[in-house]
């Protein structure tokens, strides 16, 4: 599927471009507040090395977006700064708008026109002309198995088909950074594998910068080199995946009460049990971190019961990102992106 | 240039969308047909009321309900606007290295000629019902500006609270309000003279009367030139003034997003 002679052309184009000595993109104490005293972001600030996939992690609400939105020029900030590609965002937008692409939550296909009418509308907005143009087109349809479908109008795709489209639009022009705000969304998992394969092609292979915004945990693991937690419009952690998960160190218990009334009361035992750590309470989920949570769980049971406090059940597992993110933003993952606002 | 070349590639995209739905320009045409034919026969005699002035009520109304009809199709152009934004369609072109200027010329390119294609055939439908224009190919060359030159503004100004209001309902409402009144407060439907004083004071601020008015004259025996030329030379301005202004409510947009 891959033409090999043009992946070497864009990989020869993209080195020369990239400034390998600063990150691709830098963010400085971003603020930004909406109307109604909404703050979006508070102070947020991250770097990314050229040539990585970024993740920004967080629940509804968190300020992904907007952070995207910032970077790639659609949004100002209230203050802060950020640089992209070498450029600053707010005095040299109009060539950072050159060097990225951005594939947006929202859609951004024209559904009225074909596929092939909105990549070549798009790289005509880039200044690519004639056969060069037509060219391009051809190679970026076939690349995402677009190519029999690319004269219907996109009203008639699926979503899946859609999500690609946008993706190939993003990247007509051979950008050296690309924002992809949650480019899985919405997606069947077959359709979220395959998107995952491309993203991690796109990194590896064209050398291309990624920042990918995302809710979920697995998604973050899988492709981000590194990543930043974001919760309230703020990095609450920063690192890879493994690194984040390691820092917690032994075994996390999750322990779900059959009564929320004894939580307090759970609390409170439990947390007079030296075998427990980082005790934290979320509504009627008590999370806590043991170094053997196998010998520990049936001490805490046991605590529980002589308090006549019933336990519907119980998990022991290897840290993961849900344990990394309630750690720092002190509210499981699951419970923040429900509850959050759009 | 760029801006020249993104116009063209904006107005292109527009109207392939809008040839893929012929039936549209047909559905833009049902009311004017409906104007023509049952006021053409409802006020018939009111060509008699002394100080009227047209010999016939088909050849006073045709320029009338031309103007109109562009205007109404003028007043929605902001609803294209609501579409991109609730695609996703106009922030994907916010970050890409488009003239801000052909976002809106494309549409106002358009919408100058789906308002040609109205014209012609709203003209030619009233010669069919029997409208007589002695100022020949010429007035009608002329009428056909008016109708461009109130269609832009208007589509302009329909844009730029698009943007603003960003919401479908703000600008169905803001359109119903606006449209209407600024029908009936010219002289679409009634002579000038014969409109009670106070309408024809309002009337004189209005755009619609400005083009009504050139476009009638300049289909009579006896075209004004100077009224023509002065109400054409305000609708040139108010094009610039509104064009500015559409161009202008990208800013607003962005900051609110
Ligand atoms: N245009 C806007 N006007 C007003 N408030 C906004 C606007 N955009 C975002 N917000 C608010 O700013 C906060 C952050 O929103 P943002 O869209 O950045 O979150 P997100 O992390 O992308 O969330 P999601 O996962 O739901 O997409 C939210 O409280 C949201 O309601
Ligand atoms: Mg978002």
């Amino acid at each position: 599927m891959i033409l090999v002679e043009t992946l070497n052309s864009v990989r020869h184009q993209s080195s020369s471009s990239s400034q390998p000595e600063l990150p691709a993109i830098e963010a400085r104490n971003l603020v930004k507040t909406y109307r109604g005293d909404v703050r979006a972001l508070d102070r947020l600030s991250f770097r990314v090395e050229a040539g990585a996939i970024f993740g920004l992690l967080g629940p509804n609400g968190a300020g992904k977006s907007t952070t995207v939105k910032i970077l790639t020029t659609l949004s100002r900030p209230d203050s802060g700064e950020a640089r992209v590609a070498g450029l600053d965002v707010l005095r040299d937008a109009e060539r950072v708008r050159h060097a990225i692409g951005c594939i947006g939550q929202k859609s951004g296909v024209d559904s009225e026109a074909t596929g092939r009418e909105n990549l070549t509308l798009q790289g005509r907005v880039y200044g690519l002309r004639g056969t060069e143009l037509k060219r391009r087109v051809a190679e970026l349809l076939e690349r995402f198995g677009l190519d029999q479908a690319a004269d219907r109008v996109t009203r008639t795709y699926s979503g899946g088909m859609q999500r690609r489209l946008d993706v190939a639009m993003g990247l007509v022009h051979h950008p050296s950074v690309l924002f992809m705000d949650e480019p899985t969304t919405g997606l069947d998992p077959e359709a979220r594998a395959d998107m995952w394969k491309e993203i991690a092609r796109l990194a590896r292979e064209e050398g291309i910068t990624i920042l990918l915004t995302t809710h979920y945990l697995e998604e973050a693991d899988r492709l981000a080199q590194r990543l930043a937690i974001v919760d309230r419009g703020r990095v609450v952690a920063e690192g890879s995946p493994e690194e984040l998960k390691s820092e917690l160190r032994g075994d996390t218990i999750h322990m779900e009460l059959a009564q929320a009334e004894d939580a307090s009361k759970a609390h409170s035992v439990l947390s007079r049990l030296e075998e427990l750590r980082e005790l934290v309470i979320d509504t009627r989920t008590l999370y806590a971190r043991a170094d053997r949570g196998a010998t520990t769980v049936p001490i805490a049971l046991a605590t529980l019961e002589s308090a006549g406090v019933k336990v519907a059940s119980v998990t022991v597992a290897r840290p993961s990102l849900d344990d990394v993110y309630l750690r720092y933003a002190g509210r499981s993952f699951r419970e923040a992106d429900q509850g959050g606002s759009r | 240039m760029r801006t020249l070349a993104h116009s063209f590639y904006m107005t292109l995209r527009h109207f392939r969308n809008l040839m893929r739905q012929p039936l549209y320009i047909a559905f833009t045409l049902v009311q004017p047909i409906i104007w023509l034919v049952l006021f053409g026969q409802l006020f018939k005699k009111v060509v008699l009321l002394p100080g009227f002035g047209a010999s016939a009520y088909v050849d006073f109304l045709t320029p009338g309900v031309v103007i109109m009809t562009v205007l109404f199709g003028a007043g929605w152009s902001g609803m294209g606007i609501i579409r991109d934004l609730d695609l996703g369609v106009m922030d994907r072109f916010l970050v890409s290295p488009v003239s801000r200027v052909a976002l809106i010329a494309g549409r106002l390119i358009q919408l100058a000629l789906i308002a040609v294609i109205q014209s012609v055939l709203i003209v030619a439908l009233g010669m069919i019902l029997g409208a007589r224009f002695p100022g020949g190919a010429r007035g009608v060359g002329l009428l056909i500006l008016c109708a461009v030159l109130l269609a832009v503004p208007i589509g302009a100004l329909s844009s730029a609270m698009a943007l603003v209001a960003r919401k479908e309902e703000t600008v169905i409402a803001a359109s119903n309000f606006i449209l209407l009144p600024l029908t009936f407060l010219s002289s679409v439907f009634m002579a000038q003279n014969l409109m009670p004083g106070w309408i024809q004071a309002v009337a004189r601020f209005n755009p619609v009367e400005w083009a009504v008015v050139a476009g009638r004259s300049a289909l009579s025996a006896h075209m004004n030139w100077p009224l023509v030329a002065t109400r054409i030379g305000l609708l040139v301005a108010l094009t610039i003034i509104t064009a500015g202004l559409a161009t202008r409510a990208f800013r607003i947009y962005q900051r609110s997003v």
